[in-house]
């Protein structure tokens, strides 16, 4: 079973729920679940977990090389190359890897095979076991490289559960390509948010990624301390479950701050992520 | 001497346009003989690489320099490779004051890009 944590808005708790979720699962469910931080421009999940990352792998995205003494500047490059990531102006072929998506079209139909493609280092995979026996991995992106979804196809593709083994990925705050890459082959979407106008536009936007993809979804609300209507009628219209309300408590605030899980801070929030976890298997 | 300036009208005394690969249009000007002639940027709306898609259109433009607001880094590899030379506007407001301006002298030619790239984000 996949179960991402998504949010929309940023700093509602994604992290939290999902490392205190995964913590939450690993004292009872065999084995313990697999834990993919998928937030590969500013990946955090270690700072819950202590992984002791002992395997490695380079992503690299394949990028044209031009040879320039055979290109004979025809542009047909140029013109398959729907990000402009390549261009020829007069007697000069420019490649902008940044742009580029690696598709290897212009490779392909270069008609003077002056173009080999070559990798283009842009990020790196993780591995390790992290505390209570959680297995987690992670992708991160070079700084300043424009393009997290391939790392991100590559950690999904590179970390595979073991059989039974519940997968949780912590998804980056937005509903851009990266979340969706990350939500897209999920079975269920768990979304954090916060009680605000700003938590409940960016829920709007998520909810509407999980309806277009056909990813049932539910939602934890942190940090409440008061009650906030718009939010629960938003979720009683659009079917969505209120899983889990977690107070705004300055405890829960300097605990987190030190890394600790809900759980670590609570202990009964143990058995709260595992009712969320049990109602997510049922409603599968 | 042909030069293109970004604006968001056709005609010589059009509104400057300071976006060089989202502008609305590309306006070529033959500085002798105030001859010119419009141009609408069909990759104002591309999804990345505007300025890259911007100045293969220049190229085929045939001309010398370019005026703008600014211009991103992909935008000044292209222009350079281009052998096409760049100029900002300043605080010129319509095409024919930056066109008076560029006879004498008096816009800043850029020798690197005035602004980090938006790598998709606006």
């Amino acid at each position: 079973m996949i179960i991402t944590i998504a949010s929309g808005k940023g700093g509602t708790g994604k992290t939290t729920v999902a490392a205190s979720l995964a913590i939450s699962l690993a004292a009872e469910q065999p084995p313990p679940p697999l834990f993919l931080d998928c937030d590969v421009e500013a990946p955090n999940a270690h700072l819950f977990l202590h992984p002791k990352l002992d395997k490695q792998q380079d992503v690299a995205l394949l990028i044209p090389s031009v040879d320039e003494t055979r290109c004979t500047h025809c542009g047909k490059c140029a013109e398959v190359c729907q990000y402009h990531a390549i261009t020829v102006l007069g007697q000069k072929t420019l490649v902008f890897p940044q742009l580029c998506h690696g598709c290897g079209s212009c490779a392909a139909l270069c008609p003077e095979k002056a173009i080999t493609e070559i990798p283009n280092r842009m990020g790196i995979l993780e591995h390790g076991l992290g505390r209570d026996g959680v297995a987690f991995a992670r992708g991160v992106l070079n700084l300043g490289e424009p393009m997290a979804v391939p790392v991100i196809r590559h950690l999904l593709a590179w970390a595979q559960p073991a059989s039974g083994q519940v997968v949780l990925r912590d998804a980056s705050p937005g509903t851009s390509c990266p979340v969706v890459a990350t939500i897209r082959g999920s079975d269920y979407l768990l979304l954090a948010t916060e009680p605000t106008p700003f938590g409940l536009h960016d829920l709007r936007l998520a909810a509407q990624v999980a309806a277009k993809l056909g990813i049932p979804a539910g939602v934890i609300i942190n940090r409440e301390n008061s009650p906030y209507p718009d939010m629960d009628a938003f979720c009683a219209e659009k079917r969505l479950p209120v899983l889990l309300r977690i107070p705004f408590k300055r405890a829960i605030a300097e605990g987190v701050a030190q890394g600790k899980t809900l759980l670590d801070i609570h202990p009964e929030y143990g058995d709260c992520f595992r009712q969320v976890f049990r109602h997510i298997s049922r409603r599968l | 001497m042909r030069i293109v300036l970004t604006s968001t009208s056709p005609g010589l005394e059009a509104a400057i346009d300071p976006r060089f690969g989202r502008a609305d249009y590309f306006l070529v000007v033959d500085i002798d003989t105030l001859e010119w002639e419009v141009h609408t940027n069909l990759g104002a709306n591309a999804a990345g690489g505007a300025g890259i898609k911007a100045a293969q259109c220049i190229f085929n433009f045939n001309v010398a320099a370019a005026i703008s607001g600014e211009f991103g880094p992909n935008a000044f590899d292209a222009l350079q490779a281009a052998g096409i030379a760049m100029y900002r506007y300043g605080d010129c407001r319509t095409a024919s004051q930056a066109i008076e301006r560029f006879k004498v002298g008096q816009l800043e030619k850029i020798g690197a890009p005035t602004r980090q790239g938006h790598h998709g984000r606006g």
